[in-house]
């Protein structure tokens, strides 16, 4: 079956009466299958099971006790000796999303449009105006337009509107120096990894939600059927071994850089190199470690 | 699309997506309202122990046993606000030196074997008496709890006495450290403006005796009542005093933080007197307007020192408005800052669940509980200082 046919065959069934759960399911085969065809090397089919009640991309239970009990081995990475970076070009993004439907089956991130480890915001300066008016594809709005909570797009508000300026700004974990996170975790669930990746060790967090609390960037969510912090780890499963982070592998306008600032030709150090970056953010004191070039005034 | 709106925050304006689900609920606005009920209750038993003020013997054991009570129940709304209670001693076990909540385990546990230390000295004398009057079961349970120290000769009293005195010295600093503490968590967190402040600890600590002797107020008019005997005047006049002056300066420093933040009307700060006309204006409403009606009634019974029933009842109902009008500010506080999007160009409205887990119903449930163990503890050891319903007829040592 085509990755459209499942598509067409959803929207068949959702209207005989199928289970609003079982229909999210059907969509979610559809991004899974998507998101294995554009990320190349991709776990995203993981867990595509019929009988599963819920999204086909999502890990299951038994999947995640495996995970977390039998953490899976990385053969020949020592992460004293890398230095990942990330860099967003704010001028390439065309806000198409895949980058957040494909964290969404890379990560088995919670199925509703609320939860998110990374994240596109729209920013418009409509005609005249000094302030721009920003939206998420969490707006209700976005949400309602596509009819789904799993696919993502930016609905056409503006169609009627005089637009002087508008842009797209990528969102994700900043895996800052100084993580405000990390410092409020009672338990010490969360970590600053040495190759500058800020790690959660579910075993031990808790779910008190300082974390969220203390993050600057809104990065943080709780995982509500695990109660454990959620947050993006620059796909840590695949940096470690050599592949990028899925929202960059989907990336079809090279607006999300990553790299080994270690090594000096890798994209994420020519970034920098080449642009004058910013951080968002900078007098919390976080030194985040996620450069934006071509970053406006309004985005925070 | 009905999920979405089911169970996220309406929000108006820019807010990070996460935000949608506000991590801390009414669970964790009663959480620093019983701490600070805790440390009020305490202060008024100090006011005897320590600094010797007679007035406050009447209601000074009380007091203790309210302040234990009530500490007991201190870290059940985290508990139930916990995505993995199971795990609950994590921090206990494995601390996080630079987290301000992995504290919270040790100073707790530290104010309750005070605590508890505390009410035993006070109560011996009682203890020694009840192993020997009362029959059955309740002789071997008294009796346990004298842990054989049986000596009430006017020597160990005065022991006891001491010992209780230098308690409550370590109970002083360990009260104001805790409710401070609490006060800390919130203020210690430099991403949301509505909590980041410097005023944060000092404010927490003087509401939390506000609604502390308020509570003390109301429990004391009504037990009483109940007892069909009449409040100590003098002790009712102290309870004014306290409360007059702590309200005094409650209200100076919130005013001082508001001020301070709408002064230097930083980048949002449109945004912030929007959170206070919108989301938390009722809120606010309420913690304002019950704070000055007190004030206006405390003050003019500070001039004009009204007698007897009048008193009574005029105290019972400014302790009542302040215990409404700091649970108001707590309200205002945990959820207020949340409401306030950390993006600072979007505000969200937070609506309690009816039930649940996470709901007003474990709420009221919660609270009751101290009231219900108060009660229970004060059949146990009559804590009353007057001669009608002291089990010896006679005044006790403090």
């Amino acid at each position: 079956m085509t990755i459209q046919e499942q598509i067409e065959n959803t929207a068949d069934t959702d209207e005989t009466g199928i289970s609003r759960r079982g229909f999210l399911g059907l969509l979610g085969a559809g991004v899974a299958a998507t998101a294995a065809v554009v990320s190349a090397n991709s776990d995203a089919s993981v867990g595509h099971h019929k009988s599963d009640k819920k999204l086909a991309f999502q890990q299951n239970e038994a999947q995640y006790e495996e995970a977390l009990n039998n953490p899976p081995k990385i053969p020949n990475y020592n992460w004293n000796e890398h230095k990942w970076s990330y860099g967003v070009d704010v001028s390439r993004c065309i806000g198409c999303l895949r980058c957040m439907e494909a964290c969404k089956a890379e990560n088995s991130v919670q199925e509703d449009a609320n939860h998110h480890r990374t994240w596109v915001e729209r920013y418009v300066y409509l005609e005249g105006s000094a302030e721009a008016v920003i939206d998420t594809p969490a707006d209700p709005k976005n949400v309602e337009n596509v009819g789904s909570e799993v696919h993502f797009r930016f609905d056409n508000r503006y169609k009627d509107e005089k637009v002087d300026k508008a842009f797209f700004v990528p969102k994700l974990c900043n895996q800052c120096e100084e993580p405000s996170c990390v410092q409020v975790c009672p338990t010490g669930a969360t970590f600053k990894a040495p190759d500058g990746v800020v790690l959660i060790d579910t075993n031990y967090c808790f779910g008190c939600q300082y974390c969220v609390q203390a993050c600057p960037y809104g990065v943080r969510s709780l995982n509500e059927e695990r109660g454990t912090a959620e947050k993006c780890n620059w796909c840590y499963h695949r940096i470690t071994k050599g592949l990028n982070p899925a929202c960059v592998e989907v990336c079809p306008t090279g607006s999300r850089v990553f790299g080994d600032l270690n090594d000096k030709n890798s994209p994420i150090s020519l970034f920098i190199k080449n642009n004058q970056v910013t951080v968002l953010k900078s007098e919390m004191g976080n030194k985040p470690n996620l450069y934006y070039a071509g970053a406006d005034k309004e985005v925070s | 699309m009905e999920r979405v709106f089911e169970h996220v925050a309406p929000y108006i304006g820019h807010v990070y997506p996460n935000e949608t689900e506000v991590p801390w609920t009414e669970l964790i606005v009663i959480y620093p309202y019983i701490t600070g009920l805790v440390a009020g209750a305490f202060v008024v038993s100090s006011l005897h122990h320590v600094f010797g003020l007679e007035q406050f013997k009447s209601v000074s054991r009380f007091a203790l046993l309210t302040a234990l009570c009530f500490m007991f129940f201190a870290p059940m709304p985290l508990l139930f606000h916990l995505g993995q209670p199971t795990r609950a001693f994590e921090p206990l076990i494995t601390p996080h030196f630079t987290s301000a909540m992995a504290m919270f385990g040790y100073v707790a546990s530290f104010y309750v074997c005070l605590l508890s230390l505390e009410v035993w000295f006070a109560f011996r004398e009682d203890l020694v008496h009840l192993s020997k009057t009362s029959k059955g079961f309740a002789k071997k349970v008294y009796t346990a709890l004298t842990l054989g120290s049986d000596d009430v000769s006017p020597k160990a009293l005065a022991l006891d006495h001491k010992i209780a005195r230098i308690l409550a010295m370590i109970g002083i600093p360990g009260a104001m450290g805790l409710h401070g503490y609490v006060g800390f968590v919130f203020g210690s967190l430099k991403t949301r403006e509505w909590w980041s402040s410097d005023l944060m600890p000092p404010i927490f600590l003087l509401s939390a005796i506000v609604s502390g002797v308020g509570l003390l107020v109301v429990l004391y008019v009504i037990t009483c009542k109940y007892r069909k005997v009449i409040p100590d005047h003098e002790a009712m006049v102290g309870l004014k005093q306290v409360l007059w002056a702590s309200l005094i300066i409650v209200l100076v420093f919130e005013g001082l933080e508001l001020l301070e933040m709408v002064y230097k009307a930083r980048e949002g700060i449109e945004t912030v007197m929007e959170l206070i006309k919108g989301p938390i204006w009722a809120g606010m409403s309420i913690q304002w307007g019950l704070s000055f009606f007190s004030l206006i009634v405390l003050s003019s019974m500070m001039i004009k020192n009204p007698q007897g029933k009048k008193f009574v009842n005029w105290m019972f109902v400014c302790g009542l408005s302040l215990m409404v009008a700091v649970l108001a500010m707590r309200w205002n506080v945990v959820i207020g800052g949340q409401e306030l999007s950390k993006t600072m160009k979007g505000l969200l409205t937070y609506y309690p669940q009816l039930l649940g887990r996470e709901s007003l119903l474990t709420v009221l449930l919660l609270f009751t509980g101290p009231f219900v163990t108060l009660y229970l503890a004060t059949q146990f050891l009559p804590p009353w200082e007057d001669a009608k319903s002291h089990p010896h007829g006679k005044a006790a040592a403090h």
